[in-house]
């Protein structure tokens, strides 16, 4: 268990694959020999076998494919207060996505998300690789000092926000003390236009460096030590064993922390509701958000449905990039 | 961040060396590395500490607090316990609810997963894959208007149902990586003796996946611990209040009392905290394990 998501699930499409080929076998050879009593013996054992995943078969049908198709017809309702009254929900074709590309907020929006998208994964990222590569190295207390890395990341993201609105307060936060004290003058970090979202980006970059030394670490513990020794003799050390050994041994790896980066990053909801509520005067507004503001604040659904149908289909895009990914780093 | 990289770029200079002469100049240089590391812990939880710190200041509206909490005051926790102290009871229940649920459908679907031979194996696992991937405010908008209909709004068996949907899927995951590893030939020895499948799922496979129960189990918990999106949205009165949205009222109305918000963040970390202090091994075990929030 030392090789992360990207090693686990890599792991899971390889045995998927050994094991639906030995499937592709056993029903060939048990169906000549299956008669008379063998086969029913052999039917009510598949339903016992059936009933161990039939829970979960039930669950994910309820509470992930409805949902979806739920969202999809919603879309082209007109789902408001009064329907959950009347029960009516009048078919208005693409009056909604109308609506929503023709929305003010939906040119922004899809640059906010862009951008918040873009900037927490380059954050986080980065430092994140910088510290797994720093933590590779086994010094006294390293595995806990990783370990308690964590924190951050198991926080409740409401519970990141109000810290953060707390340090990065205009008048008294911690930080604009600091930049105070060094003869700088105070930034208005969640009030002014310009700078919110970059505010929430950096909030999203701590909340999201865990996550990814933890990946990049199993990444890096992955590639063999004896690399790093033949690349030694020929005297790539320091950078240019990073650059010609590292990196591109954990290449595979990158591409499924950056595109599952996205998948995750693009939905946030969490952080910028409590950070900033998509203010100061839109700044921040994201279609996640959007979408959550026409459903329970405007209670459009139908609008809302609309923005995370978009949603939906981005994350799809890169859901389908991922499994490219990974199953080219399986070839590999 | 500068200084990392520096740090690394030598390091691995020091790596490859050949290992004779490196023995002995190792130690003080792993000490210098164990100092690196601490400063930069330090760096990355300073808002936790900052936090601590806050809810220990004197009840104000500003923040204006020293550096330390030099006279600490707990009137912050007392207005935070008399205010939040029930929202969190509901958090508690709410996430142990999930605990059992989620544990009960995906311990026995990870089984299946990974010991029975079903055809659709791959397309199974993608499935519970993109299941991961579909954004929570989907669920939300689809999930109020059929609980409004099922009478689920504002209700914990409502809630436990929506936050398990945070777990299911990466309970699968883990628990079918780690059972992967069980021995066919353990389970075929009790069903040798006689044993059913259900017999030997709960006699053999449970007990020898202690380990990954309790880890999937510790995620579950916390993953609905901290949900704040169903929270949000499918409830609309206070009778049912976990303390993430509690926080949330805190700060859209009333920051005018931060040591009060600050203490209620402390007391919703300290599940957090304390698993991540003494139960290190199992949040480690599932954050290397398919982990992915």
């Amino acid at each position: 268990m030392s090789s992360g998501i990207a090693g686990a699930s890599l792991q899971d499409r390889k045995t998927g694959q050994r094991s639906s080929g030995t499937d592709g076998g056993a029903p060939t050879k048990r169906t000549p020999a299956g008669a008379g009593r063998r086969s029913r013996r052999f039917r009510r054992e598949d339903l016992i076998k059936l009933g161990f995943v039939l829970p979960a078969a039930l669950y994910i049908v309820l509470f992930f494919g409805y949902p979806v198709v739920k969202n999809v017809t919603m879309s082209f309702q007109e789902y408001t207060t009064k329907t959950f009254f009347t029960g009516e929900a009048p078919w208005v074709g693409f009056a909604n996505y109308v609506t929503v590309f023709s929305s003010q907020l939906f040119t922004p929006a899809l640059l906010n998300t862009a951008l918040f998208t873009i900037g927490s994964i380059a954050g986080q990222f980065v430092i994140g690789l910088a510290l797994a590569v720093f933590f590779k190295r086994r010094f006294p207390l390293s595995s806990f000092l990783r370990a308690m890395l964590l924190l951050p990341w198991l926080l409740p993201l409401i519970v990141s926000s109000a810290t953060w609105r707390s340090i990065l307060d205009q008048d008294s936060g911690v930080l604009n003390a600091a930049l105070g004290s060094i003869g700088l003058s105070g930034v208005p970090w969640l009030t002014s236009p310009s700078v919110a979202l970059f505010a929430v980006v950096l909030v999203n970059i701590w909340i999201g460096i865990p996550f990814n030394v933890t990946i990049l670490y199993g990444g890096l513990q992955d590639i063999p030590d004896e690399l790093y020794e033949a690349g030694a003799l020929d005297g790539a050390t320091g950078w240019k064993a990073f650059r010609h050994i590292t990196w591109p041994n954990l290449r595979p790896v990158v591409s499924v922390v950056l595109v599952l980066g996205v998948v995750y990053t693009i939905k946030v909801l969490d952080i910028i509701l409590g950070l900033t509520n998509g203010g100061p005067a839109n700044a921040t507004q994201t279609l996640a958000v959007r979408s959550y503001q026409e459903s329970f604040v405007n209670f459009e659904f139908g609008v809302g449905a609309a923005f995370s149908n978009i949603l939906i289909v981005i994350s799809l895009l890169f859901a389908i990039v991922y499994l490219r990914v990974n199953r080219r780093a399986v070839d590999e | 961040m500068t200084t990392t990289s520096i740090v690394t770029g030598g390091r691995q200079t020091r790596r490859f060396a050949p290992v004779g002469p490196r023995r002995h100049r190792g130690d003080r240089r792993h000490l210098g590395y164990t100092v690196v590391g601490v400063i930069i812990l330090a760096i990355m939880l300073f808002p936790v500490y900052w936090m601590v710190n806050a809810s220990l200041q004197p009840s104000g509206n500003t923040l204006t607090g020293d550096f330390f909490p030099v006279n600490p005051s707990f009137a912050g926790y007392e207005k935070a316990i008399a205010d939040q102290g029930g929202h969190l009871v509901t958090s508690l229940v709410i996430s142990l609810g999930t605990v059992v649920l989620s544990l009960a459908i995906a311990a026995p679907a990870a089984y299946a997963l990974a010991q029975f031979r079903f055809r659709w194996i791959s397309i199974a696992l993608l499935v519970i894959l993109i299941a991961q991937m579909i954004p929570g405010i989907v669920i939300a908008n689809a999930l109020y208007s059929a609980y409004n209909d099922l009478g689920l709004l504002n209700s914990i068996p409502g809630l436990i149902l929506a936050d398990a949907s945070h777990a299911i899927p990466f309970a699968i995951l883990i628990l079918r990586a780690s059972m992967q590893t069980i021995p066919p030939s353990i389970v075929e020895a009790a069903r040798v003796d006689g044993a059913g499948h259900v017999r030997a799922f709960v006699s053999i496979v449970l007990p020898v996946s202690r380990n990954v129960l309790i880890t999937a189990g510790l995620f579950a918990f916390l993953f609905s611990w901290s949900d704040f999106l169903f929270a949000l949205t499918l409830t609309t009165t206070e009778d049912v209040r976990p303390v993430t949205l509690g926080i949330y009222q805190y700060l859209g109305s009333q920051v005018s009392n931060w040591s009060a918000v600050m203490a209620t963040a402390v007391l919703s970390s300290l599940p957090a905290i304390l698993l991540l202090v003494i139960a290190q091994r199992f949040i480690a075990a599932g954050a290397t394990g398919g982990a992915v929030k």
